[in-house]
């Protein structure tokens, strides 16, 4: 199956661990990702914050160039794929802003096409019957919370993927890979986002809490599905932390890849607790 | 919780009656249904940070404390999480009316005690402008050498490089001058006064 694809700016800096392991999984479950020829920085926090319609004709282009593709979207980023799905609604409400936009790029914004989270993707669209079957190396022993953080659910209006309070699709791919997921209290709360370079103190005490609770309810690792999640988690709360680990970096070593070219970029080193169980038996 | 209190003796903060239909208009979003069920305070991740909570900032845009709310740290604090406007039994769309508040900010210079966000925000966006993605080392030095903040996180950066997380060059997108032009059309050029 061919998908268009943005991986956005992190995924090949800050979170380059989530974009190779995303590249091994997707192509071991058979999805080819084509990326968006030229794709730019959605505007993040900063183009939202500064001006509306800078915000969103940041987005814009990228989804102009995304429909000259004839494909579905897939976005890996949670905060660049919640960007997408409001500018989707405001370009097509906002005609003068589609028709500027369109004098720039040339043509304008139709959107007949779905714009998925990878994460929807790999639940709902590969779907996990077709996940248990080709998982080869099971992550028995393993036990996670999943951690979703804001905007791959919120609001629901725009996402349109899973539920708010309690989603469940990662706890499923958890199952799914054979590691254990655990009920914990703070799935869905925030981990202070872009705060991370400005407001330290504020981001290092809602990762504290997070990952505390995490602890508490018994985990050896979290499980997320966002950059900035992961990064937050990942760096923020100083020594003694949980690893904290892309979904896909598990997807792919349950389906029997190598790992250890994404594994060895994590602050929080994961390898001492995979190599425990016995998990680091990829080819 | 802080008391919103106004026309005390000695108090001068001039009261804009239109400033709460100004942010709807701007915002496209209603915010004269709020009753106050302190719902988006109670479930704000940040509101421990705030000098005002989020449902203290609807209530000053109701009765036209333009300034207060215009320089206040909350606006700025927002990280657009969403659960505020997930849970708000009237769906006030809190984290755009945020947005609408900060960009009413800078449109006419009003400042914060938040000034190291409104350059984090300036240096980001001049970073896409450049090169159409955002490239991180270069984020960082304009943003240390800018907020004077230069030693915060140098031994976690130093850890990031060593994992390879941190590319030394910036790479630029080929049609930088369609970035030009949507700067041009919805940035600087557009800026008005309120």
């Amino acid at each position: 199956m061919k998908l268009s694809y943005f991986p956005g700016c992190s995924l090949d800096g800050t979170a380059k661990e989530y974009g190779l392991s995303t590249r091994a999984a997707c192509q071991r479950l058979g999805l080819e990702l084509i990326e968006i020829p030229d794709w730019n920085c959605c505007g993040a926090s900063s183009g939202h914050s500064t001006s509306y319609l800078l915000g969103h004709a940041l987005a814009a282009r990228n989804l102009i160039l995304a429909e000259k593709q004839g494909l579905d979207l897939v976005v890996s980023c949670a905060a660049c794929f919640a960007r997408f799905k409001k500018t989707d609604i405001v370009l097509k409400e906002n005609a003068e802003l589609n028709k500027k936009m369109e004098q720039i790029m040339g043509t304008p914004y139709k959107g007949g096409f779905k714009i998925r989270h990878l994460l929807d993707v790999i639940c709902n669209v590969v779907g996990l019957d077709t996940i248990r079957k080709k998982v080869s190396n099971p992550l028995k022993g393993l036990r996670l919370v999943p951690y979703y953080g804001c905007v791959i659910v919120r609001p629901h209006e725009v996402t349109q993927f899973d539920n708010e309070e309690q989603p469940q699709a990662m706890d499923n791919l958890v199952e799914a890979i054979g590691a254990e997921c655990l009920s914990w209290s703070d799935k869905t709360e925030c981990c202070g986002a872009s705060l991370s370079l400005t407001r330290v103190d504020i981001v290092k005490k809602l990762a504290e809490v997070i990952v505390d609770e995490g602890k508490e309810a018994g985990a050896q690792a979290i499980i997320t599905a966002c950059p900035l999640c992961q990064a937050n988690l990942d760096m923020r709360y100083g020594e003694d932390g949980l690893p904290v680990f892309y979904f896909t970096e598990l997807l792919g070593l349950a389906l029997g890849i190598d790992g250890k070219t994404w594994l060895d970029r994590h602050i929080t080193d994961p390898l001492p607790l995979l190599s425990s169980l016995n998990l680091m038996k990829g080819e | 919780m802080k008391v919103i209190t106004i026309g005390k003796i000695g108090n001068e903060e001039r009261v804009d009656p239109g400033f709460a239909d100004l942010v709807q208009q701007k915002s496209g979003k209603e915010l004269r249904q709020c009753y106050h069920c302190l719902k988006c305070s109670a479930g704000c991740p940040i509101s421990f940070a705030m000098d005002w909570t989020p449902n203290q900032i609807i209530r000053m845009v109701q009765l036209g404390l333009k300034e207060r709310v215009l320089s206040s740290s909350t606006i700025w604090l927002c990280a657009s999480c969403e659960t505020c406007f997930t849970r708000c039994p009237n769906e006030i769309d809190l984290p755009t009316i945020m947005d609408t508040l900060k960009e009413i900010a800078i449109r006419n210079g009003i400042k914060s005690e938040q000034a190291s966000i409104q350059i984090f925000h300036r240096v980001f966006l001049n970073c896409i402008r450049e090169y159409g993605r955002l490239h991180e080392l270069s984020l960082l030095a304009s943003l240390k050498v800018l907020t004077l903040n230069l030693f915060e996180d140098m031994g976690l950066g130093m850890k990031m490089f060593n994992k390879g997380k941190i590319n030394l060059l910036p790479t630029r997108i080929e049609n930088i001058h369609e970035l030009d032009a949507i700067f041009r059309a919805f940035g600087e050029s557009k800026r008005s006064k309120i």
